[in-house]
């Protein structure tokens, strides 16, 4: 279980988002602050409202009510949970793409780039439909970014890999971190998010119940379990869900 | 299976509305089209034949033209007019597709043909029909009815012509320029001679009967020649004169080569532009695109402007390659071109918003085919081959989708005939724009 991270500038604030889908609210009052650098993990049962959320912070959604503050001018990084690519196209050319529709400076040098950081250089000129699904994975969070964003989204990212494609991206993650990016994930693996990320948001029915730490989660249910999971579903059956 | 195959189509509603709705349309507008009793075309009609003058007299019948000209007025919707400047005037204004004129020596012309076998009793029928479909819908209904008049006038004439050669044979009475005559008739000749012949000496004085054999082989002559030019005439009595009036028409093959050039380019365009839309969301992409990168309206005119780029190079080669066989005017190329990007634009923006409609690639090939195929049917139906109610709903789909005017647009260019290009070429634009707003509209619920 990584240690909280140290307080570092904020670079996202979000206060009271709501999301109605007519009579339904998939989101309802959540605020918190985003920090430089730190890892936060979404956690909370299906339909809790973690990819609304991740929507709303990547501006594919807009909030029924509340509003975002941004205090970088580097835009935020995506990465839907199904890879969003060209199927037909290769590597290279997807990234280079988008690097050209986020206006990067350089397009041909940041595709390079990105084709470095994601292991796939010798794959570069192959069709993304033909790459394995972890491979594909790492295209699409290549994309997300080639914009060089102040804080990365990523909705369920490990959810298509297999345990050796996912220690290959925690650390991909991990090293983004480390050079100062915020990064945000969703994820049903509670076990997950206790091992890679800073800190926790916990999402129930569109509620925000909890914002802190892996250990601040465990300690909020008495501190004698010894795994988060145990913890989350103790937390929950405490509120009734 | 079944009950998952059944499943899963309550959760397609719009396949599963279609697959419904499609049959049940079609199959009221082809019951309704069978129902319904033609259209009759509008035709101005002058007659110059004097109230009370179409009676023809000939042998002991008469044949009364004007109880013809009410079974031609069962098929056509006439206008009568009282001159032939104001029966033209009402077909180059389009209030009528043809006039028809009647000369006042018509009856004369069949007295003649019936009496001598000499004369050409003509009618003359002016068309101006922009639409060649519409123009041969014209002409096979009086074509029809004229038919039907020459039936009736051969039968009538072919009954007296027979009535008039069994007197000849027999005798009797017939009625020659208003005296009645007695007719002895070939058999009693031959009864007169062969009991003269018998009854005689050989000297004997025979002048009164011989004057009277003498008499009616003269009649018999007559009347034997009466009768010929009567059988002769009955074939085609009457000829309808067709003529244009002053203007271009659209020659029947250009007219063709335009239909084949618009079904290609709405085909290509429409299932084009549907598919790359729909890609965008099987692909995962349209959300990412979307949150920034390029605005919805962005993207659907790019998708517009691709199908329509690619559809239109293709239209042109096509009439290029058909120009080889079939005279189309080169002189007009630019015109060929504007006709085709303007309903490549007008077909794309009505492909995007099928695109945006259906979200599945698979979805909207069907849905392109099922809304396109109806389209080009209903645009080729004449306007007056139907009737009433059924024209009016086959007029409104003809004008709120772009195959129709694309299709005017593109007979221009090919042979610059009527209405020119403006109109259509407003029309496309119109159109491109209503359905680019409505696919606009559609993507709401795109991502």
């Amino acid at each position: 279980m990584p240690a909280a991270a140290p307080a570092s500038a904020v670079t996202l604030t979000a206060r009271s988002l709501t999301k109605r889908y007519g009579d339904r609210t998939a989101l309802r009052e959540v605020s918190f602050e985003l920090r430089a650098g730190e890892i936060v993990g979404i956690i909370g049962p299906n339909g809790a409202g973690k990819t609304t959320l991740l929507s709303i912070l990547a501006g594919t959604l807009k909030p029924s009510q509340g509003s975002l503050e941004r205090f970088s001018d580097r835009p935020l990084g995506w990465v839907p949970q199904q890879p969003a690519l060209y199927s037909k196209l290769s590597v290279a050319q997807n990234l280079m793409l988008f690097a050209r529709l986020e206006k990067v400076a350089d397009p041909v040098a940041s595709t390079q780039r990105m084709l470095q950081q994601t292991g796939l250089e010798d794959r570069a000129d192959e069709q993304v439909g033909k790459l394995s699904g972890g491979n594909q994975q790492r295209v699409n969070i290549a994309i997300g970014l080639l914009c060089e964003p102040s804080a990365l989204l990523l909705d369920e990212p490990s959810a298509s890999l297999d345990p050796r494609q996912r220690e290959r991206l925690w650390e991909f993650i991990g090293g983004l971190a480390g050079q100062g990016t915020t990064v945000m994930f969703s994820t049903h693996n509670v076990s997950e998010a206790e091992h890679y990320a800073t800190r926790i948001l916990m999402l129930v029915d569109g509620d925000l119940l909890f914002v802190g730490s892996p250990v601040e989660l465990v300690q909020a249910v008495g501190g004698d379990r010894h795994d988060l999971e145990a913890a989350f579903v103790h937390f929950l059956h405490e509120r009734g869900h | 299976m079944f009950v998952k195959d059944l499943q899963i189509l309550r959760r397609s509603p719009l396949l599963v509305g279609l697959l419904v709705v499609y049959p049940i349309v079609l199959a009221l507008m082809i019951g309704f089209a069978l129902s319904s009793p033609p259209g009759k075309p509008k035709v101005a009609v002058f007659s110059e034949v004097a109230p009370g003058q179409g009676k023809v007299n000939f042998g002991s019948q008469q044949i009364d033209i004007s109880s013809y000209a009410q079974q031609l007025y069962q098929s056509i919707d006439p206008i009568k007019v009282h001159s032939r400047d104001e029966a033209i005037a009402k077909v180059q204004n389009g209030q009528a597709l043809a006039a028809l004129i009647i000369p006042g020596d018509l009856v004369g012309q069949i007295r003649s043909l019936i009496q001598t076998g000499v004369g050409s009793p003509t009618v003359e029928l002016i068309l101006n029909s922009r639409d060649p479909l519409e123009r041969q819908f014209v002409q096979q209904t009086i074509s029809a009815r004229v038919n039907e008049v020459e039936q009736a006038v051969s039968k009538q004439v072919l009954q007296v012509a027979v009535a008039d050669l069994q007197q000849v044979l027999s005798g009797g009475t017939v009625n020659i320029a208003g005296q009645n005559v007695q007719l002895l008739g070939l058999r009693n000749s031959r009864a007169i001679v062969q009991g003269a012949i018998a009854a005689l000496p050989a000297n004997s004085p025979l002048r009164p009967a011989l004057r009277q054999v003498v008499g009616f082989a003269n009649l018999a002559i007559q009347g034997l020649g009466f009768a010929s030019p009567v059988l002769g005439s009955i074939g085609t009595p009457l000829t309808v004169d067709q003529r244009q009036l002053a203007g271009r028409t659209t020659p029947t093959d250009a007219y063709a080569t335009a239909i084949a050039v618009v079904v290609s380019l709405m085909l290509v365009t429409l299932l084009l532009a549907a598919g790359l839309l729909a890609i965008e969301r099987a692909e995962n992409a349209y959300s990412r695109l979307v949150r920034g990168l390029i605005s919805p309206g962005a993207l659907l005119g790019e998708k517009i402007a691709l199908a329509a780029a690619c559809a239109s190079v293709l239209a042109l080669l096509m009439s290029v390659f058909v120009s080889l066989f079939i005279h189309l005017e080169w002189s007009r190329f630019e015109l060929w071109v504007l006709a085709v990007v303007l309903g490549g634009l007008a077909f794309g923006a009505l492909g995007v918003a099928i695109g945006a409609v259906a979200r599945e690639l698979n979805s909207a090939s069907l849905l392109g085919l099922l809304v396109s195929l109806p389209v080009a049917f209903v645009a080729l139906v004449p306007a007056n081959a139907v009737s009433g109610g059924l024209k009016t709903v086959l007029d409104v789909i003809a004008f709120v989708f772009p195959f129709k005017a694309a299709l005017q647009a593109m007979s221009n260019a090919f042979s610059g005939t009527p209405p020119g290009m403006v109109g259509p070429a407003f029309h496309l634009l119109v159109l491109a724009v209503v359905f680019g707003v409505l696919g606009r509209l559609a993507l709401r619920r795109f991502a």
